[in-house]
């Protein structure tokens, strides 16, 4: 099976030296580590808005980045969805506006909107589809920045910190939520975090980041999921 | 340069045709020029902040020449690209006919060349303002440059660009120097500032008194609608 | 160009001015020099004399004192927390935008002998503000003040406040901390508004020919004496003095003014 990403990447910037590989089979990895370890660097890098000194990145087995051969595809042919910490959303245009750009499949306006909206109501926006950002709480902008970056089907969805800006409490309840519908769309992940619970509850594989290196990795334990009711018992198989 | 709108309505509104006259004129100029400036200097500006080539700082200062060089020698460059022997003045003729010194073309032309900076350097520093994760959003949803430009970039963007705007439609206005040595105050092709100089050089008192209170007033309020614009200042 | 700048600002501040009066005395000298040239005989220095010395006389001061003014009025809004502090500073930007034949026509009207405020006026200070040298000089103010002052306030407030409560920490008085930290940690915006306060206060035209009356040898400035002499050779010189005057503030601006605002 092809890995979903494969990422070996050099880079400087200033005194910072980012030196890091590794390879992702499929499910949500999560980089864990603390401010300025390199995380977000290296989203910017798979997603291809930066360029690296040296190395590559493979898609679900598609070179997008390979310095030695000169291969450096854009951002925009990449299908990449990316996620920001403060949803990034353009504050003129409504939530279901601003998913429905990102929409690329569908014939004309109707369709786009009407998978935007489904999109929507699949990560709990429907009630505020039609409002505009600035009058979204932080945890529902979130939600609106989270159907954003699935809606254009992408290869790989990159989420900086996504929870970071919001309070404890949603964002124990968004953790789950991002978990749910970014497994249940079948789509694989990246997300950057400092913070140790969301790790442990969003991520299948945590790659752990220091300095600008990874420093560990490690496979997280998952029961199967459950099909409604209580969940199974404890099987000990790994992810 | 006949009025824009009928004299009955003028007699009506109590306007006297020695303030519409020179008003229509340099509303119509300014309105031109504006037209021109902003569609050429949103472009420029959006190059300047956006470009990745050498040299962009120098190209910003030339075209911010106006700003800073004396009305009257660009009044006086105009004169003599448009008016003297040239390629610019053959090319005049082929197109116009005529030279477009002492014609209402030339004032707008010396309108734009005086209030393009305006634009240009606001809309530069309004859309380098724009937090670049929009459009890093945008690329990663796959929309090509030219869409990000459009649906996101310059939206946002827009109040410090709408501000630019403004200030040039004022600049050009309020112009006087060039627009007098280019135009020089043909009867036909007068402005307001012009007229006002007429009118405190020869004319009755009080025409002198209408006309400038009504240039402060629109002074004053485009001076207003740009600082409700919010913080945006490119020197 | 990043690199030109970053030498420039290598320089120590008193070298740097060492260099601005340099470029400038250049720029006035290649003036003079081009004009001799062109010229070709003493004649035509003698007519060309006149306004630039003039321009020089009412231009200088108009900066420094348009300058002063501005930057402290530009901190009074910036630090101020008065209501109506962008109100006053929309009257202030006025001469961006408004015609110089407005502003002539208001400067004559409160300053003219003849008129009440001027009447006035024209007794306190003892001579006319009309019709000499004084009333370029005024014109010349008028138009640059606006540059200084938007330019002050923007990087005064620009200034990082930490820095300042530091200094009052420190037990300096808050004039002591305007002079010593505030001022000089603001002072490339300031710079970049006096070069281009200067460059308008040379090239004023409108508000000047009503106001000073254009009377040759007492109010033509250079601006003026370029229209005067229209039709004859040593408008050459003029206008290439005017436009290298001009030109060194430009670039005063080009590489001073690349401060964010």
């Amino acid at each position: 099976m092809t890995a979903a990403l494969d990422v070996a990447l050099t880079r400087r910037i200033g005194a910072f030296d980012l030196d890091v590989a590794f390879t992702m089979e499929s499910g949500i990895s999560v980089l864990f580590g603390p401010s300025g370890a390199g995380k977000s660097l290296t989203l910017a890098l798979i997603a291809g808005l930066i360029r690296p000194d040296a190395g590559t990145v493979l898609i679900n087995g598609r070179v997008v980045t390979d310095c030695a051969r000169h291969i450096h595809v854009s951002t925009q042919d990449r299908r990449v969805g990316m996620v920001f910490q403060d949803g990034v959303l353009l504050p003129h245009r409504s939530a279901l506006d601003n998913v429905a750009l990102a929409v690329r499949q569908g014939d004309g306006r109707r369709a786009r909107r009407a998978i935007a909206r489904s999109w929507l109501e699949r990560v709990g926006a429907a009630e505020f589809v039609d409002r505009r950002p600035g009058s979204l709480s932080g945890g529902q902008r979130q939600r609106v920045a989270l159907a954003r970056g699935l809606a254009g089907e992408p290869a790989l969805v990159l989420l900086d910190e996504p929870l970071s800006a919001l309070d404890a409490k949603v964002r124990g309840e968004l953790r789950m939520l991002i978990r749910e519908v970014i497994v249940s769309a079948g789509v694989p992940a990246v997300l950057v975090t400092h913070d140790a619970e969301e790790a442990e509850e969003t991520g299948d594989l945590i790659i752990a980041y220091d300095d600008g290196r990874v420093t560990g990795r490690r496979v997280v334990e998952r029961p199967t999921p459950p099909t409604g009711g209580d969940p199974p018992p404890e099987t000990g198989a790994s992810a | 340069m006949t009025a824009l709108v009928p004299h009955s309505w003028l007699n009506g509104l109590g306007i006297p045709p020695w303030v519409w006259n020179p008003l229509s004129v340099s509303l119509r100029a300014a309105f031109e020029a504006t037209v021109v400036v902003a569609v050429v200097g949103i472009a420029l500006g959006y190059l300047l902040a956006k470009g990745r080539f050498p040299g962009r700082g120098a190209i910003e200062s030339f075209f911010s020449l106006p700003m800073a060089l004396p009305p009257t020698v660009v009044g006086y460059y105009l004169l003599t690209r448009l008016g003297g022997p040239g390629p610019i003045r053959n090319a005049e003729v082929s197109l116009f006919g005529h030279p477009l010194t002492f014609t209402f073309t030339g004032i707008v032309i010396a309108q734009i060349v005086e209030s393009f900076p305006y634009c240009v350097r606001f809309s530069r520093a309004a859309i380098s303002g724009v937090d670049p994760r929009f459009e890093q959003a945008a690329r990663a949803m796959g929309l090509p440059q030219w869409r990000i430009a459009l649906l996101v970039t310059l939206p946002l963007a827009r109040r410090g660009i709408v501000a630019g705007v403004a200030m040039a439609f004022g600049r050009a206005l309020g112009d006087f120097g060039a627009t007098m040595i280019v135009s020089g105050s043909v009867p036909m092709a007068t402005t307001m500032s012009i007229a006002l100089y007429n009118a405190v050089a020869y004319g009755p008192h009080h025409q002198a008194m209408v006309l400038a209170l009504v240039q402060l007033g629109v002074a004053l309020a485009i001076l207003f609608g740009v600082s409700r614009l919010g913080k945006v200042r490119p020197w | 160009m990043k690199r030109k700048i970053g030498l420039a600002w290598s320089l120590g501040t008193k070298q740097k001015i060492v260099v601005i009066v340099a470029a400038v005395g250049a720029g006035f000298g290649l003036g003079f020099g081009i004009a001799h040239l062109l010229g070709g005989t003493i004649a035509y220095w003698g007519v060309v004399s006149g306004p630039f010395l003039l321009t020089l006389r009412v231009a200088l001061p108009a900066t420094v004192i348009a300058g002063v003014t501005g930057i402290a009025s530009g901190y009074a809004l910036a630090k101020g927390r008065f209501p109506g502090r962008n109100l006053l500073e929309t009257i202030g930007s006025l001469p961006i935008i408004l015609p110089p034949t407005v502003i002539g026509y208001y400067l004559l009207e409160t300053l003219s002998p003849g008129t009440q405020v001027g009447g006035f006026l024209t007794r306190v200070v003892g001579h006319d503000l009309v019709y000499n040298v004084t009333g370029c000089i005024i014109c010349s103010t008028v138009a640059a003040y606006p540059f200084c002052l938007r330019a002050a306030r923007a990087s005064i407030e620009g200034v990082d406040p930490r820095v300042e409560q530091a200094a009052r920490a420190m037990g300096l008085p808050n004039w002591r901390v305007a002079l010593s930290v505030t001022l000089p940690l603001a002072r490339r915006g300031i710079a970049a508004g006096l070069t281009i306060g200067c460059a308008r206060a040379l090239g004023e035209y409108g508000a000047t020919l009503m106001v000073g009356g254009d009377i040759n040898g007492k109010t033509r400035t250079l601006s003026l004496a370029i229209l005067d002499s229209f039709t004859t050779p040593e408008r050459n010189a003029m206008l290439l003095i005017l436009v290298l005057m001009a030109i060194t503030a430009m670039v005063g601006v080009g590489l001073l003014g690349r401060a964010r605002t």
